[in-house]
C-alpha cells in the first residue's frame, strides 16, 4: 500500500530537528533509515502528520571513541558500524549480533539508533545495547538526558522518549578484551528473532545474558556459577508468550537451548 | 530546511543511471513508484512494498537499498542506478547476467532485477564471496520460481569470471 499524506521536513542540523519536535510533537515522526518506519507507513499501521527526516544531518552520522564507550550517532547506520575497522576489537558483542540485524539491504540503510528507539521486542540491537549496560542520550529543547538501556526501553515499541525528544545517540561500553556471544533463533535467516541470546563475561568472570523475544523488552540477569542451572530457572520464570510463530513453551524450551550455547561462545567454551 | 507539504508537489531532481532527470513527486510518493510511474523505468518490480521481498533493490549512490523504503523526495541529488543500466547499450548482457542465464537462475524474471543489484553492489565489496556469504547476501531476497541453488551458481560463477 501507499503511505497516507504527511509533511516532509529535511532539518539540516540536529537542532532544527529538535525544533521541530518541540512543536508538532506526537504528530512527527523521527525518520532515519526508514526499515521499520516506512513498512508502518507503508502499511498504515502509522500516520504521522509530519515526518523529521535526520538521514543527511552530518553531526548525527558520526562513531566517536570516547574512551571508555564509543557513541553511535543517529544517522550512523548499522552496515557503516558494521564495517567500522575497530568494532571486533571494542565492542565485540556489537561485532557478533549486527550480522542477525535484517539484511545486507536493509542494513545498508537501517541505523543502529533507529532500530533501538523502534524497541521491537525481538530486535537485536537493543538486547545488545542493554546486555553491554550501554545508555541512549536523548535532546529536545528542555535539554539532554541519558537514560540507560533498561530505562529507556520499557515495553514492545514503547521507549521512555518523550515526544519531543530525539535520540541523537547510543552508548556502547568499549568491551575490548571481553568475551561475547550472540545467536538466535529465526524461521529464515533475517527473520525476526522467535527469541534471541546475548552474553558478555564482566571483568569477574561472572556472565551477563540477555535474551530478547520473551516479553516486551530485553531481560538481563549476571549469572555466577552453573549457567546451566540459572538459565533452565530463569526460562520457567520468563513464561514467554505465544504468537503465530511459536508458542510460550517453544520459546522457553529455545531459550534452555540456546541460553548455555551462547555462554559458551562468551567464554570460549569454559562454561 | 527543506520541506514539502503534503498536499504540494515537488520537483525531484536525480542522476538515473548516469541520466539527471527530474519530474514532479508527493512528499508521500515511493522511489519505486516514482522510477516506474514518474521517470518510465519499469525494470524495477514492486512487490511486497514493505522491505521484505528484495525485489525493489536499487543502488542509491551506489549502495543497494531498497526503493520501496525509500521516499522519492529523498532521492533528490542522489545517482540511482537500476537494473536497465547493466546490459550494453546493444542489448548485450553483462557478466552477472550471463551467468544468471546460464545457471537457470531466473524462471518468471519478477524477483530478478532486485536480486542482480544487490549482488551489483555485493560483489564490488566482496569479489569472491564464499557460498555462505552468498546465501546471507540473498536472504534479502524472496524468490518462488528457482529454489535459489542457480542464483547461488549464477553469482559464484559471475564471481569466477572476474578473476
Amino acid at each position: 500500500m501507499k503511505p497516507r499524506p504527511f509533511d516532509y521536513v529535511q532539518p539540516d542540523t540536529a537542532e532544527e530537528a529538535i525544533a521541530l519536535l518541540a512543536e508538532y510533537g506526537d504528530d512527527a515522526r523521527v525518520l532515519a533509515g526508514g526499515q521499520s518506519l516506512v513498512p508502518m507507513l507503508n502499511l498504515r499501521l502509522i500516520e504521522p502528520q509530519m515526518l523529521i527526516d535526520i538521514s543527511r544531518i552530518k553531526e548525527l552520522d558520526a562513531i566517536r571513541d570516547r574512551g571508555d564507550t564509543i557513541e553511535v550517532g543517529a544517522a550512523v547506520t548499522q552496515n557503516k558500524l558494521l564495517t567500522w575497522p575497530e568494532l571486533k576489537q571494542k565492542l565485540p558483542l556489537v561485532a557478533a549480533a549486527l550480522p542477525y540485524v535484517g539484511h545486507f539491504q536493509t542494513r545498508n540503510r537501517g541505523t543502529v539508533c533507529g532500530s533501538i528507539a523502534h524497541a521491537d521486542p525481538s530486535s537485536e540491537l537493543p538486547l545488545a545495547l542493554a546486555v553491554s549496560g550501554g545508555e541512549v542520550v536523548l535532546r529536545s529543547a528542555r535539554g539532554e538526558r541519558v537514560l540507560p538501556a533498561g530505562e529507556f526501553q520499557q515495553d514492545m515499541l514503547t521507549t521512555a522518549r518523550g515526544a519531543d525528544e530525539l535520540v541523537t545517540a547510543v552508548r556502547f561500553p568499549v568491551m575490548a578484551g571481553q568475551g561475547a556471544g550472540f545467536h538466535e533463533v529465526a524461521r529464515r535467516h533475517g527473520d525476526f528473532a522467535i527469541i534471541a541470546v546475548a552474553a558478555a563475561v564482566e571483568k569477574d568472570s561472572s556472565i551477563r545474558v540477555g535474551v530478547g523475544g520473551m516479553g516486551g523488552r530485553p531481560m538481563v540477569r549476571v549469572i555466577a556459577g552453573d549457567a546451566g542451572g540459572a538459565i533452565n530457572g530463569w526460562a520457567e520464570e520468563l513464561e514467554g508468550y505465544e504468537d503465530l510463530h511459536a508458542s510460550a513453551a517453544l520459546r522457553r524450551d529455545l531459550f534452555k537451548k540456546l541460553g548455555p550455547h551462547v555462554i559458551a561462545q562468551a567464554t570460549g567454551g569454559k562454561a | 530546511m527543506r520541506r514539502v507539504n503534503r498536499n504540494e508537489k515537488t520537483r525531484v531532481t536525480l542522476t538515473l543511471n548516469g541520466k539527471k532527470l527530474s519530474a514532479e513527486a508527493e512528499s508521500r510518493m515511493l522511489l519505486t513508484d516514482f522510477l516506474r510511474h514518474a521517470l518510465g523505468a519499469t525494470g524495477t518490480h514492486v512487490g511486497c512494498e514493505h522491505g521484505i521481498c528484495g525485489a525493489c533493490t536499487v543502488l542509491i549512490d551506489g549502495v543497494a537499498q531498497r526503493a520501496c523504503l525509500t521516499l522519492a523526495v529523498q532521492a533528490q541529488g542522489r545517482a540511482v542506478t537500476t537494473v536497465e543500466a547493466l546490459a550494453d547499450a546493444d542489448g548485450a548482457l553483462n557478466p552477472l547476467q550471463q551467468a544468471f542465464r546460464n545457471n537457470h537462475a531466473l524462471q518468471c524474471g519478477f524477483c530478478t532485477p532486485g536480486i542482480l543489484m544487490s549482488f551489483t553492489d555485493y560483489l564490488k565489496r566482496n569479489p569472491h564471496p564464499s557460498t555462505d556469504e552468498i546465501r546471507d547476501v540473498l536472504s534479502g531476497h524472496i524468490c518462488r520460481c528457482t529454489g535459489y541453488a542457480g542464483i547461488v551458481k549464477a553469482v559464484e560463477e559471475a564471481a569466477k569470471s572476474h578473476e
